[in-house]
């Protein structure tokens, strides 16, 4: 790269990359501020004040952790996390467990139909939650299910399981045939094959489906939302702008602190995944 | 037991056997509970029950007839498709750099990733607190910057926003809030297209560059006849996910306005719900809900279209 084009590439690059990180990086800002500091509009909101409004070096002295405290002592924030945790483990076992064999089949044992479905099952996953959510709740009110973590366990895998076929269909179809068919020559059932063979081969492309599996079910928000209204038994994406927004009342720190506590590990995740599941999205429909 | 064994070995025996549990599960979660929603519509059911009284189509012919519904369909569409093109063009923009080698693209990449890998009401508080009418870093930062009369001069001359006054209410004058709800769209959905629009170049066999560059094609001739017709399939994919997922979105709407202020930004996702839900007149949100059917059949329509078209090539 010449001096000019490197120029023109962080010249576009980092407004981009300032643009779609501000509001997380405002938000870490935001959930060390002392109450003072944050009410009073002459301060600027970008640093951490003292009562006068000016800013010194010592900042840490002038921050408080206070609200972080009141996130997890004062509120069912840490409920809710288990809450996340225990639905999207939950349904991440049911969906590898209906998708990893429908995926396999789609991608070798189908043949010509395999293309054909897979692409049918991966319509159903657009099948958008807001045109289901209201017959769902009906339904979840006569199972006796609401108020209760399982309603979201039985439901969300209705999305995530399209999701993850397309996905393992994708993962499976990059797996060479002839590691197969060698097991096969060599005496091995399909089954064994399947377990001994393609199963550990295609463990990366397993755990990308785990960590967007269980990403989708911390993203969901609408069946949260309608099926459930105690508050203990909510997960962070309805918990926190149903208890920490109270009316006119907003508890800014500390729900900048609940907003930035799950999407960092879950940023992390996704980078270190993000090359796998491009590959398997798009090797579905176009190799 | 040997012709049990014997079937798991051919491969159409065990196709279905694998396959079954999954179209099984599906058919009984999303098929059963969408074919109650058509039956719903149909009803005039109340909050509280599974069923009610034929009524034909008077649903839809209430909801059609009501200013409400026709400004969150013409919301929907507004969003999806103001959005969208925004997507597109940053995608196309973005992409272009993203895929050099740079310094420093690593934390680049992991800052471009962020809106799509946080969850998307946790990032729509975050907005929540930039929108803020009192506190709001983005009014701060636009009167510091003596910014901020300038902008409300331009919205009332471009006749977005006439009578809007310092500090800007983001969320709380109808087109503002239309702009800022778009503008949150956009950006949860940039990284996803970016990231596809990427993997898109990558699948441009090197050869066609190379062939490209002996015949003489280059700049803007090189991206109008080999880069956009090479990358249009799976750039589309990217578009058409981008349209489901903002059209049918019920969170960024509830979270940053609740629809309001009257009712202005409403959505079809969130008044199905205020309908269905909140007032309880379950057969009509759900026949509100299934205005957005036609749009997904369009999308997805267009999606096999387009999948196919690319295994051809």
């Amino acid at each position: 790269m010449t001096r000019r084009e490197r120029l023109t590439t962080y010249a576009v690059v980092v407004p981009f990359a300032i643009f779609l990180a501000f509001p997380f990086y405002f938000a870490l800002v935001t959930m060390f501020k002392t109450n003072l500091d944050l009410a009073n509009v002459e301060h600027s909101p970008y640093l951490y004040n003292d009562v006068e409004g000016h800013f010194h070096w010592d900042f840490w002295n002038y921050a408080t952790t206070e609200h972080i405290r009141f996130l997890f002592e004062d509120t069912n924030y840490p409920r809710w996390l288990v809450n996340t945790l225990i639905v999207g483990g939950a349904v991440v076992g049911i969906t590898l467990l209906l998708a990893m064999p429908a995926g396999y089949a789609l991608a070798r044992l189908a043949g010509g139909w395999g293309q054909g479905a897979g692409i049918a099952i991966f319509l159903v996953y657009l099948v958008p939650p807001t045109l289901l959510f209201l017959p769902l709740s009906r339904l979840i009110t006569q199972l006796d299910l609401k108020d209760s973590l399982w309603a979201l366990i039985l439901v969300y895998p209705s999305f995530t399981v399209p999701f993850a076929t397309w996905l393992l269909m994708g993962f499976f179809k990059t797996i060479p045939q002839e590691l197969e068919d060698a097991a096969l020559i060599d005496g091995a059932s399909r089954l064994k094959a399947l377990f001994l063979i393609i199963l550990p081969i295609s463990l990366p492309g397993i755990l990308t489906v785990v960590i967007f599996t269980f990403s989708l079910c911390v993203n969901e928000f609408i069946y949260a939302f309608t099926f459930i209204s105690t508050s203990e038994q909510r997960t962070v994406s309805a918990g926190i702008p149903n208890d920490l927004i109270r009316g006119d009342v907003f508890f800014w720190q500390s729900l900048m602190a609940a907003v930035l506590i799950p999407t960092i590990p879950l940023a992390l995740l996704y980078n270190a995944f993000l090359d796998r599941f491009i590959k398997g999205f798009t090797g579905g429909a176009f190799r | 037991m040997g012709s049990w064994r014997h079937a798991l070995e051919s491969r159409r025996v065990l196709a279905v056997l694998l396959i079954a549990p999954a179209v099984v599960f599906m058919a009984l979660v999303v098929g059963v509970p969408f074919v109650w929603a058509i039956y719903l519509s149909f009803t005039d059911a109340i909050g509280g029950s599974l069923s009610g009284r034929w009524v034909g189509f008077d649903n839809f012919v209430n909801a059609w007839h009501d200013d409400n519904f026709r400004r969150a369909l013409r919301n929907t569409l507004v969003f999806t498709l103001a959005s969208q093109a925004i997507v597109v063009v940053g995608a196309a923009v973005l992409s272009n750099f993203l895929v050099r080698d740079f310094r420093g693209k690593w934390i680049v990449r992991f800052l471009v990733v962020l809106p799509w890998a946080a969850p998307v009401v946790l990032s729509t508080i975050a907005w929540l607190w930039l929108l803020d009418s009192l506190y709001s870093v983005t009014n701060w930062t636009l009167a510091r910057l003596h910014l901020d009369n300038a902008i409300v001069w331009l919205l009332g001359a471009v006749h977005v926003e006439e009578g809007a006054q310092v500090p800007l209410q983001w969320l709380g004058r109808p087109n503002l809030a239309l702009l800022a709800i778009t503008i949150v769209h956009a950006w949860r959905i940039l990284p996803f297209a970016v990231v596809i629009f990427i993997a898109g170049r990558a699948s441009i066999p090197t050869e066609v560059e190379d062939a490209s560059k002996i015949d003489g094609a280059t700049g803007l001739k090189k991206l109008w006849y080999v880069d956009v017709p090479l990358q249009l399939p799976i750039a589309l994919v990217a578009v058409l996910f981008g349209i489901v997922f903002t059209a049918a979105d019920f969170g960024v709407v509830y979270i940053l306005t609740h629809g309001g202020p009257f009712n202005s930004t409403q959505v079809l996702p969130t008044w199905a719900y205020a309908i269905g839900i909140d007032s309880g007149s379950l057969g009509e949100g759900a026949a509100i809900s299934l205005f957005l059917f036609p749009l997904l059949i369009v999308v997805s329509v267009a999606m096999l279209f387009f999948a196919r078209r690319a295994q051809v090539s």
